[in-house]
């Protein structure tokens, strides 16, 4: 159990910049997840707090101590594989006991160690076993278990889940969460899956082309996105995107494709009229009416109770809406925007743009 | 992965299958068969009859104590030779394994000696290691180290060794350094935030990882010493001084070729034939058990 801190970390291959400069702060038990689309550097960043990669400049600092010169032997920390990177000729009980056999623990701390793990995790009849003739979500297991019995300062998951069946995916999100809070450890867990950063994080980093786009509560991100990347990569569907431009008195938005005067619901935005703005508006808060904006439906997802409607602007932008109930059908209709629902962000840029004080 | 394609008819398959079938059965089965007969015969000293002997022949081999001298320096020879050349080939490809600078040109260099035929390569052996003319030999006897394999024995067998295990070295590194390509980066990655120095990952990861390919090369390399090594050993130091590096392929050639007796020579080389049916047969039971993976 650890802090971890993150200081303006770097890291180039050759001449592509793949991290242009992270700060974290990571609190003491806190579970930071760390999300964002493939090449986006986030298993770089992990790998750096592993001690597997070397930062360009920047430092890694855990618990006080900068051990950004440090092995990742010294790093004290643990960490769990895409593939569980397991001893493939050692058994269950052997690759768990590696580490502490290396650190010359005794014998008899060793075997209460594992078994205690072993327990926890539900793995204690397959000891003896080798890798290969364990499940996927078994291996999965012992990888968490070998993390386990070491009591590291920091847990760090390199998508540890990617390669489950989807159903025990679901289940293995779970019971990391659980494992995670009662044994309070400090962790880093990389993921590309939206959901599994929702629900498993006490703190998202989002990561977009080398920079964090945001670090907040998976809540807050939700709600509060800080740009138009953050805003459509959380939320599924992904939010929609209107572009408008900002009228007189910075209070309302105009919509580029019809002309619908919008009224902002919290307050008046700064910038001259005629500023390039792009509204989001989330799938799940748009509202079958007319006086907004008619869109043609293409596609209709029936999802049990609720369904997904893929539709077309007359100009051709792609409208997503999910609306409860199941009785839709392709063709004309009418959809209005919740003022209160509205997320405005700079046209140019894509930062979020907050009423001004 | 299994494709499975069925011809009908007799004719096509067995012509498809024909050259091969020719080519085993010419140059393997029928010697071979002509060596199991010839082993049971003793021709007379003119060569004109020959008489059906029983295992007479192999007693005589199996009790000439000439046989048994060369059949413990073969020992000594093969096991040099492949622990030498496993080695040095493990020490290189864990060198080449790793990020370095021109990796490519280092490979292919290293891999270069297996294109060298046995003659050549005895021959570059022989520039380098004459006492008159070899660049190291005439070094060591100005070092005053008294340097001439063709005199001594020991230097002799020392030498055949090398050159033996040189040759067989990039054989071994190909497959090594495939061995250890093969190893997921990640489980050593996994060892070293475990906490493994590399020395200590080395042994406890990727050797125990490497040992079905290191066992397989171990047999491999034993046949090579023990059948392959003729050409090496005839261009070097045709069995000499002496017979301090006869070996028993090149006491096969020696009784047979040289000596005209064919008796003998023939039960040498079933003797020999069954050694490596055997090693075979060990290789296949033991890899196909033991991989891990």
């Amino acid at each position: 159990m650890a802090t971890l801190t993150l200081r303006d970390v770097k890291k180039s291959f050759g001449p592509t910049a793949v991290l242009h400069g992270v700060n974290l702060d990571v609190r003491d038990g806190e579970m930071i997840v760390i999300v964002g689309a493939s090449g986006c550097g986030k298993s770089t960043l992990l790998r750096i707090v592993a001690g597997l990669e070397t930062a360009t400049s920047g430092g890694v600092i855990i618990d006080g101590q900068d051990v950004t010169p440090l092995e990742p032997a010294d790093r004290d920390v643990a960490m769990v594989f895409q593939n569980y990177a397991l001893y493939p000729h050692m058994s269950v009980f052997q690759n768990m006991a590696y580490g502490l056999k290396i650190r010359g623990m005794a014998r008899e701390e060793i075997i209460r160690r594992v078994d205690e793990a072993a327990k926890l995790l539900g793995i204690g009849q397959l000891l003896e076993r080798k890798p290969r003739q364990l499940s996927g979500g078994q291996r999965q297991r012992v990888a968490m278990g070998r993390a386990i019995v070491r009591n590291p300062k920091l847990f760090l998951f390199d998508e540890p889940l990617s390669n489950l069946d989807a159903k025990l995916r679901v289940q293995m999100r779970a019971e990391i969460r659980q494992l995670q809070r009662r044994l309070n450890v400090t962790s880093l867990f990389v993921t590309h899956d939206q959901v599994e950063a929702m629900t498993l994080g006490d703190r998202l980093v989002v990561m977009h082309a080398g920079h964090a786009a945001q670090i907040a509560t998976p809540m807050e991100i939700w709600a509060r996105p800080a740009d138009t990347y953050v805003a459509g990569f959380i939320g599924s569907p992904s939010m929609n995107f209107l572009s408008a431009t900002l009228m007189e008195g910075g209070a309302a938005a105009r919509l580029d494709t019809n002309g619908l005067v919008l009224p902002f619901a919290d307050g008046p935005r700064a910038g001259a009229a005629g500023r390039k703005l792009t509204l989001g508006i989330r799938p799940e808060h748009l509202q079958i009416g007319t006086g907004g904006l008619d869109i043609h439906v293409e596609l209709v997802e029936p999802l049990g109770g609720e369904s997904v409607l893929h539709g077309r602007l007359p100009d051709g932008t792609a409208l997503t809406a999910r609306l409860p109930g199941a009785t839709y059908a392709d063709g004309p209709m009418g959809v209005i925007l919740p003022l209160e629902s509205l997320h405005v962000f700079d046209g140019e840029t894509g930062k979020r743009l907050d009423p001004r004080d | 992965m299994e494709k499975k394609v069925y011809f009908k008819g007799i004719a096509l398959p067995y012509l498809l299958l024909l050259p091969q079938i020719v080519v085993t059965g010419l140059f393997f089965f029928w010697p071979a068969a002509q060596a199991v007969r010839q082993s049971f015969l003793r021709e007379d000293a003119f060569g004109l009859s020959s008489q059906f002997v029983g295992f007479e022949n192999f007693v005589d081999v199996l009790s000439d104590p000439t046989w048994l001298d060369s059949a413990f320096r073969t020992l000594i020879f093969s096991a040099s030779v492949a622990v030498l050349a496993l080695g040095v080939a493990l020490f290189l490809a864990v060198q080449a394994d790793k990020h370095i600078r021109g990796a490519d040109t280092y490979k292919t260099l290293l891999i270069w000696p297996y294109a060298v035929a046995p003659a050549i390569a005895a021959v570059l052996w022989l520039f380098m290691f004459h006492p008159n003319i070899g660049i190291f030999g005439r070094m060591l006897n100005a070092l005053g180290v008294p340097w001439d394999y063709k005199l001594n024995g020991n230097q002799a067998m020392l030498l055949i060794i090398f050159a033996a295990a040189w040759k067989q070295v990039s054989y071994n590194f190909i497959f090594f350094l495939a061995g250890l390509q093969s190893i997921p980066k990640s489980v050593l990655e996994a060892a070293a935030i475990d906490g493994a120095r590399p020395m200590r990952r080395f042994w406890t990861v990727v050797f125990p990882l490497l040992s079905p390919t290191a066992f397989f090369l171990l047999v491999v390399n034993l046949v090579y010493a023990f059948f392959d090594t003729f050409g090496i050993i005839h261009s070097l130091t045709q069995g000499g001084p002496g017979k301090a590096t006869e070996t028993l392929i090149y006491r096969v050639y020696t009784d047979g070729v040289m000596n005209l007796n064919f008796g003998s020579s023939a039960a040498q080389s079933v003797i020999l034939m069954i050694l490596v049916i055997v090693l075979t047969m060990v290789q296949f039971r033991y890899v196909e058990r033991k991989v891990h993976y």
